[in-house]
């Protein structure tokens, strides 16, 4: 799990002195001084150099889906913690702390939405519960939203920002690759879309499972996506690796992804997309 | 004396060799009978073979599963398999060395044969990349399998490999993309698929030659989401800590099996499969051999169901916070 990205321009104490931050964001793409209101009426993009600041999983939910529209499933998921997991602290202390921090009970948030006024299920990940990585958890409410879909023919959104695997859980968070996978291969033959959304960050087993399995991949400005997080790969080949490296620009540029999208026109891209893949309407060309 | 490389915990073992090697050698020279002292120490050092590999730490367990003489895909496809016809490349890039693929026979019958490769000495680790597969690798086994789905046959796969390579030109290709589209059409594939763990199964570079109507291990082999070494660095903040990582991920085959990840164990000699690799192999042989027997019974429908129904249920969730203890 890599969950931290080393920042471009890290804020030094003078900064944040400077900076009374409930009113100013120090932009980490340009160093312009912003509004917080600002930025936030502007989906938390800067408006001078398009910098994507990070968002959680209430804010991508509100961006992506019709007001209202939003109605959670299996929230009351909890991890049994299987292995009775305890390195330098308890992983039931883990899940406490970040349950109280996050206010959920894991790392991903599932449900039924409308996208302009198409239903579809929507999972959006949260990167603040435990780096947004995998456990059983995730991976069950993953499976059940995309067991939902296949039966209310549904297309499927799903949204990431993961470090990877959650260790704490052993085989079980691995296992939980296999079997987001599989649901999706149902999805697949059932001829249901999957949008995949790829945010900051997403690496380890949540890319090598279903984040990469879209019919569309879509990734945000900036976003790092990977396998294997920058640090493991330069400790592997002994070299510092290029600044660009495993942003969402170079996985278009390498053919992973379909289209990088700006946040502010996330929604609408989302919504032409679905047009295409799902909506039949009457007359034209049928496949 | 030059000695077999051998583990920390194989010290004593390799101590009574020794002793052993140099009682013969004085036997020799003097002419005196040792036998019953030469019995004695033969009888002690089963003994204690068999007492340490039954009483192995996880970590330990790691490192036999590791183990530089322990037998690779290669190995078993040579032991278990006749008429063996290696098949090359992923069509697109290049052929990756650290995956083997290709038709052979079980009892027989025709299979598709697809497993890491680790190499036995440097060079040919270079050549192999010490089994870290590269895109490519998943690729050329994904490529094989959907042949095998064409011909209706079955598919056996080896996992043995440390992870799927960390590199540049990995993640270019798209690694993760690679991983992810084998487990989605490992999924889907109507044919018979077993996979067989036989030393390191490392994470999801394992796991993309994993998801099969049957998971089998070798004894002594270990699977883990990450190894003991990148966990204890990241959560004990060392390397050091790796014996406590391992002991804490449930990585061994009798976890693993308790756990419901692992459908069956299959034993291995006293001293680890790298003492006896014939012997190894054929137990390997005859479980592999039932369980695709077993499997060739089910209609494609079924078998594919199963398969979805396994992988659904695997994990252990609370159905509310309020729940008490128990899993669901
Ligand atoms: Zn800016």
């Amino acid at each position: 799990m890599s969950w931290f990205r080393k920042p471009k321009k890290p804020l030094t104490s003078e900064d944040r002195r400077d900076l009374p931050s409930d009113v100013f964001s120090k932009c980490e793409g340009c160093g312009e001084i912003l509004y917080r209101e600002k930025l936030s009426q502007n989906d938390h993009v800067c408006p001078k150099c398009g910098y994507h600041f990070r968002i959680g999983a209430d804010l991508y939910i509100r961006l992506l889906s019709d007001e209202g529209s939003f109605h959670e499933t299996e929230s009351e998921l909890r991890s049994a913690d299987p292995l009775e997991f305890t390195d330098l602290k308890p992983y039931r202390d883990r899940l406490r702390a970040a349950e109280t921090k996050s206010g959920r009970g894991d790392a991903v948030v599932t449900g039924r939405a409308t996208v302009e006024g198409i239903g579809v299920a929507l999972g959006v990940m949260d990167f603040s519960f435990i780096g947004g990585s995998m456990g059983s958890v995730v991976g069950e409410k993953i499976a059940r939203l995309g067991r939902l879909a296949l039966e209310e023919e549904r297309p499927l959104i799903l949204v990431s920002a993961s470090g990877g695997a959650r260790m704490m859980e052993g085989i079980y968070s691995l296992m939980q690759m296999a079997k987001t996978s599989a649901v999706l291969a149902r999805l697949h033959e059932a001829g249901l879309p999957f949008i995949s959304i790829l945010t900051h960050p997403t690496t380890g087993g949540v890319t090598a499972s279903f984040a990469m399995l879209g019919d569309v991949n879509l990734a945000e400005p900036g976003a790092l996506i990977g396998f294997a997080g920058p640090r493991v790969i330069e400790e592997t080949i002994k070299q510092e690796l290029p600044d660009d490296f495993q942003t969402a620009e170079f996985l278009l540029e390498h053919g992973m992804v379909d289209r990088v999208v700006d946040r502010r026109v996330l929604r609408d891209e989302v919504a032409v997309l679905l047009r295409h893949l799902f909506v039949h309407d009457g007359a034209g060309f049928t496949g | 004396m030059a000695t077999v490389p051998h583990l920390e915990f194989e010290r004593d073992m390799v101590e009574l060799q020794e002793q052993i090697q140099k009682l013969l050698q004085l036997a020799e020279k003097k002419g005196i009978n040792v036998s019953s002292e030469l019995a004695e120490l033969r009888g002690k050092l089963e003994s204690l073979r068999e007492e340490t590999y039954r009483n192995l730490e996880p970590i330990d367990q790691v490192q036999v599963a590791r183990h530089p003489r322990r037998p690779y895909s290669l190995d078993y496809v040579e032991r278990v398999f006749t008429d063996w016809m290696e098949l090359h490349g992923d069509r697109a890039f290049r052929d990756d060395a650290a995956i083997v693929g290709g038709w052979a026979r079980l009892r027989g019958q025709p299979v598709m044969v697809i497993g890491h490769q680790k190499g036995r000495d440097m060079k040919e680790n270079i050549h192999r990349n010490f089994g870290m597969p590269h895109p490519e690798g998943y690729r050329k086994a994904l490529r094989l399998m959907r042949m095998a789905e064409k011909f209706r046959r079955p598919v056996v796969t080896f996992i043995d490999t440390p992870g799927a390579y960390p590199g540049l030109g990995a993640e270019k290709r798209g690694q993760a993309e690679a991983i992810a589209m084998n487990l989605r059409e490992m999924a889907r594939l109507r044919v018979p698929l077993v996979s067989v763990v036989i030393g390191e199964g490392g994470s999801g570079g394992a796991l993309a030659l994993g998801v099969t109507d049957r998971i089998l291990m070798l004894e002594h082999s270990v699977y883990s989401v990450i190894s003991p070494e990148g966990c204890a660095a990241i959560l004990w903040r060392s390397a050091e800590h790796r014996g406590k990582a391992a002991k804490a991920l449930k990585l061994t085959t009798s976890d693993l099996h308790r756990l419901g990840v692992c459908d069956e164990v299959i034993p291995e000699p006293a001293g680890g499969a790298h003492a006896d690799w014939d012997r190894t192999a054929a137990s390997l042989g005859d479980t592999l051999a039932r369980h695709l027997g077993e499997l060739s019974e089910l209609s494609a429908d079924d078998r594919r169901k199963a398969r979805w129904a396994k992988y659904e249920a695997m994990g252990a969730w609370l159905e509310s916070p309020l729940a008490s203890g128990s899993p669901s």
